[in-house]
């Protein structure tokens, strides 16, 4: 073993025993990539896939940190430990981010068979959906039975981290004007069950309405399963025990037709081509900044050779074409 | 981008908030990662979600008088939590004698009410961070 890979299996060890700071410090080696963030990912993938991991997502304003709080009590009513992983935008300015998903969540802060993770997006592309799934993986083999995935529905990257999941919530709220609409792209393919949080203030028929049509027109996660529209008030405790039962029986149903398995093989296979992808654009951006590929864009400039041509040039094995007609290589 | 960490926490009992969210808001202007967690914490809280957080900094915001034993609490509740390579600074209504003190009892940088927003970010962020420091 390496010396990376000894302080890495030193550290899932400790995390393994109930040490916070150990599973603490494999996160922040995962979000930094690395070598020492893909030996954390190789020790810790063998011993993942025993636990159940919950995703809740949707705008921001919806109770989503509050309804996780409730979830987190009700697990812990059933004695099994729970973790969290509570991610929120950084700012595209200054790539920093305030993390304040915890606050809600503070009655469990002391509980010792809970864990709470605050991680921000980063925005580098690729880069969130890399980190989360590993995380959640390492929570998994450290031995947390349930994992809670939280993030903010307003972007593609918030939608793919949702599907992360195996079992996805979408929480909306009523009265918040187009609400459901807004949401509504690739909201209505991850879901797999509707929460209309904060179900006491006027609206929530028609944000139930609203989902049930769209619902009719076809669009849904899993043939097969039909999504269940629930209602709470987080901030009261109504509904929780509802919505755990309905995970339960979204659970159950995937592992009686055995599609659990089959989803997560298809997720796990989905990473491994946002990775790909990732890293050809990397690529792709490095290749253009060469010498070459410089003088090349100014022959596209000039109209001596067009983007595909160009394009067909750069993919080549050698990429050191040099033009010397218009629209032909040397 | 910075890619450091920094809990911001009140323990104690103040609840005055106001400062601690500036500085929040001041911190993620310049890039960094802020946990914001609350007030009305205990040591041993903050210990833990510093933990969890794997934090390079902890920013103590205490307004109420008691810092040097809120300091001196939280600073042993890291210990004994196994977070040990974190740099604690403290921010608040700290009179001059009391700096010392605190420097003394392990604070990195001392903050009282009235220091330059900029300075403090400029201080912060040279501190020492995981992501600067060797991997494993």
């Amino acid at each position: 073993m390496s010396p990376v890979e000894q302080s890495v299996a030193g550290l899932l060890d400790a995390a393994r025993g109930g040490n916070q700071a150990a599973m603490g410090r494999l996160i922040t080696l995962i979000e930094r990539g690395g070598a020492p963030g893909r030996a954390v990912s190789r020790a810790s993938f063998p011993g993942s896939g025993a636990g159940y991991t919950v995703g809740l997502t949707g705008p921001p304003g919806a109770g989503k940190s509050t309804l996780v709080s409730r979830l987190i009590e009700a697990v812990r009513a059933q004695d099994q430990a729970v973790a969290v992983l509570a991610v929120d935008p950084s700012s595209p300015f200054s790539g920093g981010a305030i993390l304040g998903d915890r606050v809600r969540m503070d009655e469990h802060a002391s509980d010792p068979a809970v864990f709470i993770r605050s991680m921000a997006s980063r925005g580098e592309l690729g880069g969130l959906a890399r980190a989360v799934p590993e995380a959640l993986r390492l929570l998994d083999a450290v031995g947390f039975p349930w994992l809670l995935l939280e993030t903010v529905g307003v972007g593609q990257i918030e939608l793919d981290v949702a599907r992360a999941a195996d079992s996805v919530i979408v929480v909306l709220t009523p009265g918040a004007g187009d609400d459901v609409q807004t949401v509504k792209a690739g909201v209505m393919e991850i879901a797999d069950i509707f929460v209309i949080n904060k179900a006491d203030r006027d609206g929530a028929d028609d944000v139930r309405r609203s989902i049930r049509n769209m619902l009719r027109g076809g669009a849904q996660r899993q043939p097969g399963w039909t999504p269940p529209v629930l209602s709470t008030v987080a901030s009261e405790g109504i509904g929780t025990d509802a919505l755990l039962a309905a995970i339960a029986s979204h659970q159950a149903w995937l592992t009686e037709s055995g599609k659990l398995e089959e989803a997560r093989a298809t997720r796990l296979w989905q990473e491994v081509d946002s990775i790909l992808v990732a890293a050809a654009q990397r690529r792709a951006r490095d290749r253009c900044l060469q010498p070459d590929a410089l003088r090349l864009r100014e022959r596209v400039a000039d109209r001596h050779v067009d983007p595909a041509s160009a394009a067909d040039l750069l993919l080549g094995d050698d990429g050191r074409h040099e033009l010397t007609s218009r629209g032909s290589a040397a | 981008m910075i890619d450091a960490r920094v809990l911001i926490a009140k323990p104690g009992l103040d609840g005055h908030d106001r400062g601690a969210k500036l500085v929040a808001r001041a911190l993620r202007d310049a890039g960094f990662e802020v946990i914001y967690s609350g007030i009305r914490q205990t040591p041993e809280l903050i210990a833990t979600v510093a933990a969890q957080e794997d934090v390079d900094v902890v920013g103590l915001s205490i307004l109420s008088g008691a810092h040097v034993a809120l300091t001196g609490k939280t600073i042993a509740a890291l210990d004994a939590a196994g977070v040990t390579d974190v740099s604690v600074v403290v921010g608040g209504t700290i009179p001059s004698r009391d700096v010392p003190k605190l420097l003394e009892l392990g604070a990195a940088a001392v903050f009282p009410t009235g220091s330059d927003l900029s300075a403090m970010v400029e201080a912060i962020a040279a501190l020492p961070s995981h992501a600067r420091a060797e991997a494993g």
